[in-house]
């Protein structure tokens, strides 16, 4: 395609800092230049660019066949979604806010999840939007999704915490042969402090690979999303302690590297997971387990975990905080830890 | 006796119509100015335009406080049937601030909030769901033999949903007694509603359904008011689900945050034109039905009663954190954060 780069996508180009967001708009525009079976549908995503502008210039760049405005269905565009994949296509889906992906949680379950098993073949796609609280959106626009698909053998689940890793992500993922759940934290999408320059070339994070964010010898958090960085201020706060806090930030949730857990515990004797999501049937308690399996022995202490509370997200600014882990409860269940 | 002037109102029913108008009108305005000063928790959803959709059609409605009376589910855009359905101004502002005192503790935003006795029950935000909710509301209805109709309202958008296919064909087939309010205001967000049907009207969905419906001039109060007392009457006979179209023009954009500057400024113009307000405010006028003075005086007094309740709304308090665990289920609280010692010090993670 020979269309002129939206100068708000040369960002990397030009050396500029980007933010997570943009960095997941330059990773979706890059990848929709160099294969045009990519292409893009939901809801308010062409003329207006999305409810968080994330494809803002992609209309004018791919027009309306590649930047499809559905209307008002996500059940209807992701199954939609799969039949296009069966025929070549590598749709990218966005869903306004992830808390409405319920409706399509029947054919991404059922359906697209279950193809290759059933022989009807591999689908490749990526269902993608915003995530997660702290923005006053009450109930229905502050969920963190993924343990409601978590479950589901043959959907992948990511979920990135930096500028970097977004870009990285989001390119593996569309690259990828199997479907692809791409969950964008809301505070993270214009955190000044996530800003940063990205390598001019083309490059990719695989999906399945944990990165160590810090490293520690007393105690190892495994931890994604936003939490990523409260757990990493937690930590820096820990260092007049001189608790030395490992930080692992998962980045793709399924398929987990259980590896990277693993391997990181046995040095450090001690495991608290940290999440934003709710505590029951939370991914702590599949972490826990398997560090269980594998490194018992190599325990100190017991593992914990620091997660959200078990209710809907709530509106109000004093409920919410309360409803989300914060850097505080980070740092208390590390002392607590340490000590043990 | 009260001498009937317009479809079948007396006079001071035509005040009582002026005055829902007025109070959606400067509820809503009163809003941008708490946004402006700070108080608000969340998003701001204006009805401009749409005023005389929502009080017409909840005005053909019974409405009662005992719990026997007729059934809402507004939208957001629909502040103006909750206010006539007996939801209290200084409610609608603690829900906006999140305030401790609301009817939903600061759990939940603007109208979704319920009342069983003055009988309306917020939605949710995912659309479609309150039609599937209210099908089944009206469906009570038949099996207790109760003479008691629903309404719900949704937006021209929300028509693509599953849930609203679902809930409509349902409630079609059971023959509930549910009026479907369709809010055509010709945009859903930044979507146009072409991108969401192919069809001119929405009436043209209803024989699909098998149910009979109505389009009438949703800036025309007294014309939805017409309109939804028939098809309420029609339900109550026992024909069942009724759908009535309002046509009109979101004037803003889809909340504060949104400039709309996707839509043309003329077409803003042109609704601008046809605002539900000044035109009854016309006609009464015309009509000889009230002095200006009364009707100004009356746009003061709802003004008056807007800021002080939200001066009272702003005076309460915010919810206390630690209150997030209650409610979840009937007869167990949650956890508290077992790294909140001063709340719980024993470890419950
Ligand atoms: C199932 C679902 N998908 C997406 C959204 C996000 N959303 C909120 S309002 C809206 C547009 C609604 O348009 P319409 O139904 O016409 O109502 P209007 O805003 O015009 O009153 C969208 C897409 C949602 N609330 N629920
Ligand atoms: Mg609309």
């Amino acid at each position: 395609m020979s269309q002129v780069v939206p100068e708000h996508l040369q960002k990397t180009a030009r050396g500029e800092e980007v933010t997570l967001l943009e960095a997941i708009s330059e990773g979706l525009y890059e990848e929709m230049v160099s294969d045009d079976r990519v292409f893009l549908m939901g809801e308010d995503i062409g003329v207006y660019g999305g409810a968080f502008k994330v494809t803002r210039g992609f209309l004018e760049a791919f027009g309306d066949r590649r930047v499809i405005d559905t209307p008002i269905a996500e059940g209807g565009f992701t199954g939609a979604a799969a039949g296009a994949a069966h025929m070549g296509l590598r749709p990218v889906v966005e869903m306004q806010f992830m808390d409405f992906i319920s409706p399509a949680y029947d054919v991404l379950t059922n359906y697209i999840a279950t193809s290759l098993y059933r022989g009807a073949g591999p689908m490749p796609m990526v269902i993608r939007g915003p995530v997660g609280g702290g923005n006053r959106g009450g109930p229905f626009h502050s969920q963190n999704i993924e343990m409601a698909f978590f479950h589901t053998p043959g959907l992948k689940i990511v979920y990135p915490s930096t500028a970097y890793d977004a870009k990285g992500l989001i390119k593996a993922a569309i690259r990828d042969d199997n479907p692809v759940i791409f969950e964008e934290h809301k505070g993270l999408y214009r955190a000044p402090a996530l800003r940063e320059v990205l390598p001019a070339e083309d490059y990719i994070v695989p999906l399945g690979e944990a990165r160590t964010v810090l490293e520690g010898e007393d105690l190892t958090i495994v931890t994604y999303g936003a939490m990523v960085h409260k757990s990493v201020e937690a930590a820096r706060t820990l260092e007049g302690d001189g608790v030395g806090v490992e930080v692992i930030d998962l980045r793709t949730l399924l398929p987990l590297d259980e590896d990277a857990i693993v391997e990181s515990v046995k040095r450090t004797g001690r495991l608290l997971v940290v999440h934003e999501d709710t505590r029951t049937g939370g991914i702590a308690g599949e972490i826990a387990i398997r560090v269980s399996e594998r490194a018992f022995e190599w325990l100190d202490a017991p593992m914990l975990r620091v997660t959200a509370i078990d209710a809907p997200v709530p509106y109000s600014g004093s409920l919410e905080d309360y409803f989300l882990p914060q850097v505080d409860d980070v740092v208390k269940a590390v002392r607590y830890l340490a000590a043990y | 006796m009260a001498e009937n002037l317009s479809p079948g109102l007396d006079r001071d029913q035509l005040l009582e119509l002026y005055r829902a108008l007025c109070l959606t009108r400067a509820a809503e305005e009163r809003l941008e100015l708490l946004q402006k000063q700070g108080h608000m928790t969340g998003g701001l959803y204006r009805s401009l335009g749409q005023e005389a959709g929502a009080v017409g059609a909840a005005f053909a409605l019974r409405r009662r406080t005992d719990g026997t009376g007729d059934f809402l589910a507004p939208t957001v855009r629909a502040v103006g049937a909750l206010f006539l359905f007996g939801g209290d101004l200084v409610d609608f502002f603690r829900q906006y601030m999140a305030r401790a005192t609301g009817p939903t503790k600061g759990r939940e935003a603007n109208v979704h909030w319920v009342d069983y006795q003055k009988g309306f029950v917020g939605p949710v935000s995912p659309l479609g769901t309150m039609l599937e909710v209210m099908a089944g509301i009206t469906l009570s209805f038949n099996l207790r033999g109760e003479d008691r109709v629903g309404m719900v309202f949704y937006g021209d958008g929300a028509s693509s949903t599953g849930a609203w296919h679902e809930g409509l064909n349902f409630a079609a087939v059971q023959r509930c007694p549910l009026i479907l309010m369709v809010e055509a205001n010709q945009w859903a967000f930044s979507s146009p509603t072409v991108k969401n049907t192919r069809l001119e009207s929405f009436t043209e969905k209803a024989p699909g359904y098998g149910i009979a419906a109505e389009s009438v001039d949703g800036t025309d109060v007294l014309a939805v008011y017409e309109a939804v007392a028939r098809a309420a009457a029609r339900a109550r006979s026992g024909e069942g689900a009724q759908m009535v179209e309002l046509r009109y023009f979101r004037r803003l954009g889809h909340a504060q945050h949104d400039s709309q500057d996707y839509v043309d400024p003329a077409l803003i113009a042109e609704w601008a034109a046809r605002d539900p307000l000044e035109l009854f405010h016309t006609r009464m006028l015309d009509r000889g039905w009230a002095p200006e003075g009364e009707l100004l005086a009356i746009r003061q007094e709802v003004e008056q009663e807007c800021e002080v309740a939200a001066e009272q709304a702003i005076a309460e308090p915010m919810p206390f954190g630690p209150d997030a665990v209650d409610d979840v289920y009937t007869d167990v609280s949650m956890p508290h954060p077992w790294t909140r010692a001063e709340i719980s010090d024993s470890r419950s993670a």
